[in-house]
């Protein structure tokens, strides 16, 4: 075993599980890329039913609600533009109210309602989700400018 | 007053710290032996004002002076004294000033302990040491100062968050940081390698006992954060592939993959431009972890512009740091003499496979936690990546390295018979079967893949204890040779037997509670009951209570399984005084086969009680792992303390032990 045959071995195994990896990244990434939209983006561009999805802004004021004996919720959310209805299904977060930022991972259906199966309230009540921030600012709606604090 | 004695001896640390970067590096240079001694006098002066400094802040803290910015948003009067302390280091300029008083403290125990290491070697590794501080010194004082006035103090602190008001999770970021911080050692000794252009198994022998205590405080802080996670956030998991976990998993990997290149650096002198290499990397994914929590960075590029000074330093110092480092090494490594030559198929060559694949695995999590970032910063829009992502790419690297974990350790160096190895796992083998025909009857046909799961865990664990029966010769001499044998193991092959066992433990756990956790949300008025899993759950009744600094409610369940009595469980869910934030405390009844929790919601309008039940198979077998691998890795410094501290007098006895130590190993 000469140096120049073992810097071929081990260049082989190296380039063969770079490739490996990357093969895996490439295809993992193209499945399980969730992209985040904002009330206003889900109205505006064209989205695949059922796809998963990330929706984030506030809970509309006067809009949630319990149905079936409190597992079953239905809220909207809102970046001030646009509004979402909102279904799910499980507990909510502790932090979870009206008028709070929150994320919703879901997908929407045939209706144009959103189906979330997990709902984010982030664990400071100071926090807003800088997705969030940055729906609100765009459609005109962010107020705050306190500094964000994070963990 | 203290304040600004914590000031002052923050400004006097920065100074020492210096000085101590600068003057070392020119006594090497010249080989002038007053200016190298005095980075080891510069390093403990550095350790002191950064411990008076650090004292300022507790007592602060403890006495609750509002009057400092950092107490006042951070604590609060009523809080417990516990907490008062861990409020310290709950924060971000805390924190900082907590990783800073790591850093000092392991240059001083560099300086302390290295009495024996070359001279010029030490200075030079006590000065890049000192630069680090330099860093995060002058960041402290510029953008995070812990020790800020208010000019209007306030009645009473705004309060610690309230899920930070844990024991588990007072004592998982400094031992976290330990970590973290430790590989900075590693870090400093490689660099300075490349200054003298020299590296040898005495350099290796140095590193790894560091690498080795950062590396068994990261596993301890990684997995008492994940505990904490699994009982403090009432979600019933245990690892999330949060950005947050993923910052502090990938120098763990990465070490990992130090530890295992230094031996063959230390006992082959080869693999050296590698191991140089990997120390770098290491402490640079720590530098990244840190500023990256610190900076919120990941949440978000856009982060940056609500502290901008904050977010431009921490880049300029990441910038120095790893662009510096790596500069040098793509200018000094290939002056580094090439070692001992090895066929593919040996110690050397499973060692270099275990580092190519924890690279690759580390190179994975890299990319999912940053391809957000990437994503937003070329305008690709808003992403997000989440388990399943981890899943398809993280999970299949680390299989095959899991599967080799065993066979490893048998393998001779320089070249070994890879068919005559196996053959030695032959026992381990059959068992492996026979332990998957029996998940496979217990889990009366569950998933496939667990079940192959299991089984990769059990071959782990089984080839693990038949290579520490092959040590010992256990079965194949006489029981009184084999104990002897087993006595004289030293440490750090025990600390080898404990932590690949633990870790096959560990793997087994996250399988289980992966594939066989059941989860059941209801809503129950007392006196109702829940059948999860073959178990029940009776709400027996839900009751107020008032804590030092928080009012909650209390659900019991009584839970049984056939009518048979097993465990009465109390959920809470708290209400914090000061910063009227509800928190979830989770009840939980841990048994050898698993986990039964419980968490009590609202309350809805007919009067009954949002709850959630979960079942998790073996998940306390994630944490005994770990516990085991901590463990190992304190055996394993336990015997190399022996050696690497040995004065100059006592070397020739160290030598002695080496081999001794090589014979039992053949």
């Amino acid at each position: 075993m000469t140096r120049k045959s073992r810097r071929m071995y081990v260049l082989v195994v190296a380039i063969a599980l770079l490739a490996s990896a990357t093969a895996l990244v490439l295809t993992a990434l193209d499945d399980n890329i969730t992209y985040f939209y904002s009330p206003s983006d889900l109205k505006t561009k064209q989205v695949t039913v059922g796809r998963a999805l990330r929706l984030g802004g506030l809970v509309e004021d006067g809009t949630f609600e319990k149905l079936d004996g409190g597992l079953k919720v239905k809220f909207s959310i809102t970046d001030g533009a646009e509004t979402v209805a909102v279904n799910y299904e499980g507990i909510l977060p502790d932090l979870f109210r009206e008028g709070q930022g929150v994320i919703t991972e879901g997908s929407l259906n045939e209706k144009g309602e959103f189906i979330a199966h997990e709902v984010l309230a982030k664990h400071d009540e100071n926090y807003m989700p800088a997705e969030v921030i940055e729906a609100l600012k765009a459609s005109g709606e962010w107020r705050g400018d306190e500094e964000q604090i994070t963990e | 007053m203290i304040a600004e004695l914590g000031q002052f001896a923050i400004i006097m640390a920065l100074l020492a710290a210096i000085a101590q970067s600068i003057l070392p590096l020119i006594g090497a240079e010249r080989l002038d032996s007053r200016l190298m001694a005095f980075g080891g006098q510069a390093s403990l002066v550095q350790l002191l004002f950064v411990i008076l400094a650090f004292g300022c802040l507790t007592q602060a803290y403890i006495v609750s002076d509002f009057t400092l910015v950092n107490v006042a948003e951070n604590s609060h009067s009523t809080k417990p004294l516990l907490y008062k302390i861990s409020g310290v280091w709950g924060n971000h300029e805390g924190s900082m000033l907590l990783w800073i008083l790591i850093l000092a403290i392991f240059g001083a125990a560099v300086a302390a302990f290295g009495r024996n290491l070359p001279v010029t070697l030490k200075a030079r590794v006590l000065a890049v040491q000192a630069m680090i501080g330099v860093g995060f010194l002058t960041f402290l004082i510029f953008t995070s100062n812990p020790f800020t006035r208010l000019l209007m103090p306030p009645e009473n602190g705004r309060d610690l968050n309230p899920l930070l008001q844990d024991p588990g999770l007072a004592f998982h970021p400094p031992m976290l940081y330990v970590g973290y911080v430790g590989f900075s050692v590693a870090f400093s000794f490689a660099i300075a390698a490349l200054i003298e252009g020299k590296v040898d198994a005495a350099w290796a022998r140095w590193v790894r006992p560091w690498t080795l205590t950062a590396w068994t405080f990261l596993t301890g802080g990684l997995a008492l954060g994940s505990w904490w996670a699994y009982y403090e956030l009432g979600w019933g998991g245990w690892w999330f592939w949060d950005p947050v976990e993923n910052v502090a998993f990938m120098p763990w990997l990465m070490g990992t993959a130090l530890l295992h290149s230094a031996i063959v650096v230390e006992k082959r002198n080869s693999l050296k431009v590698w191991t140089i290499l990997l120390a770098i990397l290491t402490f640079s994914l720590s530098l990244i972890g840190t500023f990256i929590v610190r900076s919120g960075l990941l949440t978000s590029v856009h982060s940056f512009a609500v502290n901008p000074e904050r977010g431009v330093f921490i880049l300029f110092l990441l910038a120095i740091a790893i662009g510096g480092s790596l500069t040098l090494f793509a200018f000094r490594a290939p002056s580094l003499k090439a070692g001992g030559i090895f066929s593919p198929i040996s110690r050397e060559g499973g060692l270099l496979l275990n580092n190519l694949l924890l690279s690759t695995a580390c190179a994975t999590v890299f990319l999912g936690t940053l391809y957000p970032l990437f994503m937003e910063a070329l305008g690709g829009g808003r992403v997000s990546i989440g388990p399943p992502f981890y899943n398809n790419t993280f999970v299949p690297v680390m299989v095959p390295l899991l599967l080799c974990v065993c066979a490893g350790p048998l393998l001779p160096w320089k070249r070994a018979d890879l068919v005559g190895v196996l053959g030695r796992l032959k026992y381990a083998g059959l068992a492996t079967i026979l332990a998957i025909l029996l998940a496979w009857y217990v889990t009366e046909g569950g998933p496939l893949l667990a079940i192959l799961g299991l089984g990769m865990a059990a071959w782990m664990l089984l080839g693990t204890l038949s290579e520490w029966a092959d040590k010992i010769k256990l079965f194949r001499a006489p029981l009184s040779t084999s104990w002897q044998r087993m006595v004289k193991l030293p440490g750090s092959a025990w600390g080898m037997t404990l932590a690949h066992g633990g870790l096959a433990i560990a793997v087994a756990g996250m399988i289980s509670t992966t594939a066989w956790k059941v989860e059941d949300v209801a809503v129950l008025k007392p006196g109702e009951t829940i059948s999860v899993a073959g178990t029940d759950y009776r709400l027996d009744g839900v009751r107020e209570l008032v804590g030092p600094n928080y009012q909650a409610v209390e659900g019991t369940f009584t839970v049984s399984q056939n009518g048979e009595f097993m465990a009465i469980l109390k959920p809470e869910k708290r209400l914090y005084n000061v910063q009227k934030m509800p928190t979830t405390e989770a009840a939980i009844y841990s048994t050898f086969v698993g986990d039964y929790y419980a968490v009590i919601g609202d309350q809805v309008e007919d009067g009954g009680w949002t709850v959630r039940i979960y079942r998790e198979p073996m998940i306390t077998w994630i944490w005994f792992g770990c516990t085991l691998m901590v463990l190992a890795g304190f055996l394993s410094l336990a015997d190399r303390r022996l050696r690497v501290g040995a004065p100059a007098g006592k070397r020739k006895q160290g030598k002695r032990k080496q081999k001794s130590q090589q014979n039992a190993a053949a």
